[in-house]
């Protein structure tokens, strides 16, 4: 069984499907990429993923627990941590304040004896920030803001990173950076997963691929099979373009 | 049977009136997103126009209540959308609250200064009082009007909001402000509506309420807690379950009067059952706080602020302190024992306000009954204290417990549900718990008596390791009075709250409760317990609270139910945030001035202790005094950094040069040693005359520090400022204006001819 399995979630709102039967996984040391169309759900999944909505059924399971009756920070504490696609910063705060937080939380609930309050400066550095660390979160421009939430996740020593498109307002070095530092966490035996728009980088970075349309899974494969899956293609370009005359 | 029918249409009466109220506010807050906490005030304003037109002016009834219903009413809400509700869009929950707290209290300041309260203002019943007969029940044609009224309003709201463009651009707009403005809704103008359609119904509610009574500003306007009970049953949102609520309310509390025994042999039942019944309504709030199912967690994006909290540092913090307790010891050999009292008194409101510091000011959650956490503090200290320390501790713990529970059920939910719980705690203890007579739990030997059969305790003064508060004479070679004793006291408590404030800032917890300002859902996604922080930061400024009612109890040597009034609070909370609620200096500031403040209130007394000018004039300033923090509130919002930070600014040059800083100190030392030497200089001369050295002394290190360039010179106001605004701020602080443009362009030299 994988770290996290997602088992038939569906999420209504009213009368609108968000969510239909959605089932996948995430395994450590892979980066899993859940990528699709605006408004596909992945956000959705996500906070559903992280507790921050209730499902109107089915399960989610960290490690064989069922996170489903949990509230968002004891999931966190099992070892889950996520960032913001709206970036969920402490603008009051400082970058060294940020990752301090979630360091002396993670200090205080972890049972491992790990104590990540020695290593919040290696955070920063590791998502290159070392020259902002002083500043406050909310002078920085977006794309730097959203290697601070990375950071910040990290700091709490997680096991499943759940990234909400964290290549958004990056440029392109810093984009490949990103794509750098997510092959070493996966490296270090994390389980990455992803949602992300810059194709190129998902393709570049990911092991696994789901691919959620209208709050369903269409597809799901590695790389080279979702670039050639005829419904994918569908979902991205439109069926009327799919077979060009 | 027949009574119960008449005890029944007695109830519904009442229910009409809280309805109408509740409706008002309802519609207001589902349309511009503010909470009124003003809207009772509001009614009791309508209620008073009222008066002023029908009894004191003899103009016929139905025409009085028609001026007030759809003139003065909509003129009030037009005025107060243009002048104050119109500059919130945008601004956080936190200082919408103060501004309606403020409106509030500079309402009721208002009234009492065009309406004497010492006068008796009798309101006569509509229609004289006749009645009619229906299958043998009396029916007055008062409560048909209450009841009629509270139909036409639930009737024409329906079809305000279902069945007209207005109505249907008010609600839009509740949804998307700007969305609703792109379909070609004015969401100005929908907001100007509901808060002329609001403020009629506030007075519609009050003048129906007050047909028979004698009007009090204070009770009229508090009169809204019973409505708030209601619009919670419909969560603030659905106007037939706020009826519903309102009816349920007003039948529970008539039935109460009505048939819980009253004035039988058991003293618990007399006291228990008679004035619970003004406390029912607030039962019912809490009730139906613990019902709401919990808030979701919702991120809101990465905001930028204004708003600042630098970290203290403790040679900073010890400065301060070192500070406050060199200007208490000076202070006594200056001023009469009286005045050391004072004074005391001065950091007593210091340390209620340093209890909102990590409350509001890091963890932004808001308390509107620390007065009553105070008050239990003092009581505690009454009972058990006893001249020992280990009695604030009590105090403290008391108050802390009691925190907890107040705010466990409103936690789970947003910041207007904590604010509203706290208030209605607040009046809930004023209205009941401070009002119990001694009396005995029922099957116990228990007696519970809080303010004894006179309703009021003394509280004997602290003797803390061998130091006796209460006593005269000598110590390190000064003079002390029990009075200057107290000074010290004081001051010393202040000093110590001070630090465990700088304490929590820098401590992980502080840091926590910074993080949770700003995005709880980001700290429950890091495994922060949300509402677990939240309690413990709520219980412990309850706990500093207590221990600062604790020892204003003990300056005073009494303390009594008055003294702990929610309204009497309110101004603490208020200055305390327009002091600045990061900072402790706010604290001492806000001291300051709401001493200050009660001084003038009580001016003759200010004027021949310290003056001599013989009586005073018109006590005009008293009343001005009274609601002065009302306005101070409402004027909130331009720099929720608040004063302290700007005047920080403004002195701080004193540091950054020797010069400045010696001529500074040796000044004020001079001065202090001269003022106690020579008779003709005295406390107002020193104090005048330290203010000086301090502007001097500022401007002196301005100008070394900028030789030195450790402080740039100030900007050429021409570029930096718009009309009094960065320019960055323009178009966020106010709107960007034509005079706005033309300077701009001017300044980018896009004048008509080069464009041309």
């Amino acid at each position: 069984m994988s770290l996290l399995e997602v088992d038939k979630i569906s999420m209504r709102f009213g009368g609108h499907v968000a969510l239909d039967a959605v089932t996948l996984h995430a395994d450590p040391g892979l980066v899993t990429a859940l990528i699709g169309p605006n408004g596909a759900g992945k956000t959705t999944l996500f906070n559903v993923i992280c507790g921050l909505l209730s499902p109107s059924s089915g399960d989610v399971y960290l490690d064989n627990k069922s996170l489903t009756k949990l509230k968002p920070y004891k999931r966190a504490r099992l070892g889950l941590a996520r960032t913001f696609q709206r970036l969920e910063l402490w603008s009051l705060l400082t970058v060294r304040e940020n990752v301090q937080v979630a360091a002396e939380l993670r200090a205080g609930f972890g049972s491992d004896g790990v104590d990540p309050r020695s290593e919040i400066e290696s955070i920063v550095e590791r998502v290159g920030l070392s020259d902002m660390i002083d500043h406050r979160v909310d002078e920085l421009p977006t794309g730097q803001a959203r290697l601070v939430e990375i950071a910040r996740a990290l700091a709490t020593k997680p096991r499943l990173l759940l990234l909400d498109e964290p290549a958004s307002g990056l440029d392109d070095q810093e984009s490949e950076g990103l794509g750098h530092l997510l092959r070493e966490l996966a490296a270090d035996g994390l389980a990455v997963l992803i949602v992300e728009h810059d194709v190129q980088l998902v393709m570049d970075v990911s092991d696994h691929i789901f691919v959620l349309d209208f709050g369903r899974v269409i597809a799901n494969g590695d790389p080279a099979s979702i670039r050639t899956d005829p419904a994918v293609l569908a979902a991205y370009l439109g069926s009327s373009l799919e077979q060009p005359s | 049977m027949s009574d119960f029918l008449s005890f029944t249409i007695v109830g519904l009466a009442t229910a009409a009136i809280y309805a109408i109220g509740a409706s008002g506010l309802v519609l207001t807050y589902t349309t511009t997103g503010v909470f009124n906490f003003a809207h009772g005030a509001i009614g009791m304003l309508g209620a008073f126009m009222y008066w002023q037109l029908r009894f004191d002016w003899g103009l016929p009834a139905p025409l009085a209540f028609l001026i007030v219903l759809f003139g003065f009413g909509p003129l009030v809400g037009v005025l107060l959308e243009r002048g104050i509700f119109r500059g919130l869009q945008g601004t956080s929950e936190a200082v919408r609250l103060v501004v309606t707290v403020s409106l509030l209290f500079a309402m009721i300041g208002v009234a009492n200064w065009i309406w004497d309260p010492q006068e008796n203002r009798l309101s006569e019943k509509f229609f004289g009082g006749s009645s009619f007969k229906v299958i043998g029940e009396i029916i007055t044609y008062q409560e048909l009007l209450r009841v009629g009224a509270a139909v036409v309003v639930a009737i024409g709201l329906r079809v305000l909001l279902y069945r007209t463009r207005a109505g249907i651009a008010m609600r839009a707009s509740v949804d998307d402000r700007p969305l609703a403005a792109l379909n070609g809704a004015r969401p100005d103008r929908s907001a100007m509506l509901a808060w002329a359609i609001g403020c009629s119904l506030a007075m519609l509610a009050g003048m129906l309420y007050v047909g028979g009574i004698a009007l009090e500003a204070q009770s009229i306007s508090l009169l809204i807690v019973n409505a708030y009970a209601a619009a919670m049953v419909g969560r603030l949102r659905s106007l037939p379950m706020t009826f519903l609520g309102a009816i349920v309310i007003a039948l529970v509390q008539t039935y109460w009067g009505a048939y819980v025994p009253q004035g039988s042999e058991a003293a618990w039942a007399q006291y228990f059952g008679q004035s619970i019944v003004f406390a029912i309504p607030i039962l019912i709030l809490f009730i139906v706080l613990l019902a709401l199912p919990a808030a979701r967690l919702r991120g809101h994006g990465l905001t930028r602020t204004r708003e600042f909290y630098p970290m203290p540092s403790w040679v900073g913090a010890s400065r301060f302190a070192a500070i406050v307790l060199a200007g208490a010891l000076m202070a006594i050999p200056l001023v009469a024992a009286k005045d050391s009292l004072t004074i005391a008194k001065l950091f007593g409101t210091g340390i209620l306000v340093l209890s909102l510091v990590p409350l509001v000011g890091l963890g932004g959650q808001v308390s509107l009954c620390q007065f009553s956490f105070a008050g239990i503090g003092a009581v505690t200290m009454s009972h058990l204290g006893g001249g020992s320390p280990i009695g604030l501790v009590y105090a403290m713990v008391f108050a802390g417990i009691v925190g907890a529970i107040i705010a466990l059920p409103a936690l789970r939910l947003s910041g207007i549900y904590l604010a509203l719980a706290t208030a209605a705690f607040a009046v809930f203890m004023d209205r009941w718990v401070w009002k119990l007579k001694p009396f005995k739990l029922p099957f116990t030997d228990v007696t519970i008596d809080l303010f004894g059969t006179a309703g009021s305790l003394s509280v004997e003064r602290l003797k803390i390791f061998g130091f006796d508060s209460g006593a005269k004479g000598k110590v390190l070679g000064m003079n002390l009075s029990p009075e200057d004793r107290q000074l010290i006291v004081m001051a010393v408590g202040f000093v110590a709250v001070a630090m465990v404030v700088v304490a929590i800032r820098r401590s992980s917890f502080g840091r926590r409760l910074l993080a949770m300002k700003d995005s709880e859902a980001a700290c429950a996604t890091v495994g922060m317990n949300v509402t677990g922080t939240k309690l413990a930061i709520f219980s412990t400024s309850a706990a500093l609270a207590g221990l600062g009612g604790a020892l204003i109890g003990v300056a005073n040597q009494s303390t009594n139910a008055d003294n702990w009034q929610f309204l009497n609070g309110l101004p603490v909370f208020m200055i305390g945030v327009v002091g600045g609620m990061g900072r402790i200096g706010g604290a001492l500031f806000a001291g300051i001035s709401l001493q200050v403040l009660n001084t003038m209130a009580a001016w003759p007394v200010l004027n021949t202790r310290f003056l001599g000018m013989g009586p005073a004039p018109e006590g005009w300033y008293s009343k001005f005094a009274f609601a002065s923090p009302g306005f101070m509130g409402i004027g909130l919002g331009r720099n929720p950094n608040g004063a302290v930070s700007d005047m920080r600014v403004g002195f701080e040059p004193i540091l950054m040069s020797r010069r400045a800083l010696a001529i500074v100190s040796i000044g004020i030392v001079g001065l202090y040693v001269a003022t106690l030497r020579v008779d003709a200089l005295n406390g107002w001369i020193f104090i005048l005359g330290t203010v000086v050295l301090l502007i001097v002394g500022a401007q002196i290190g301005k100008s070394d520090a900028i030789a030195k360039g450790t402080l740039e010179p100030d900007p050429d106001p021409s570029i930096e400022e718009f009309d009094g605004t960065h320019l960055e701020w323009v178009g966020i602080d106010r709107p960007v204006t034509d005079t706005d443009i033309a300077l701009l362009d001017s300044k980018l030299g896009l004048t008509r001819e080069a464009l041309a």
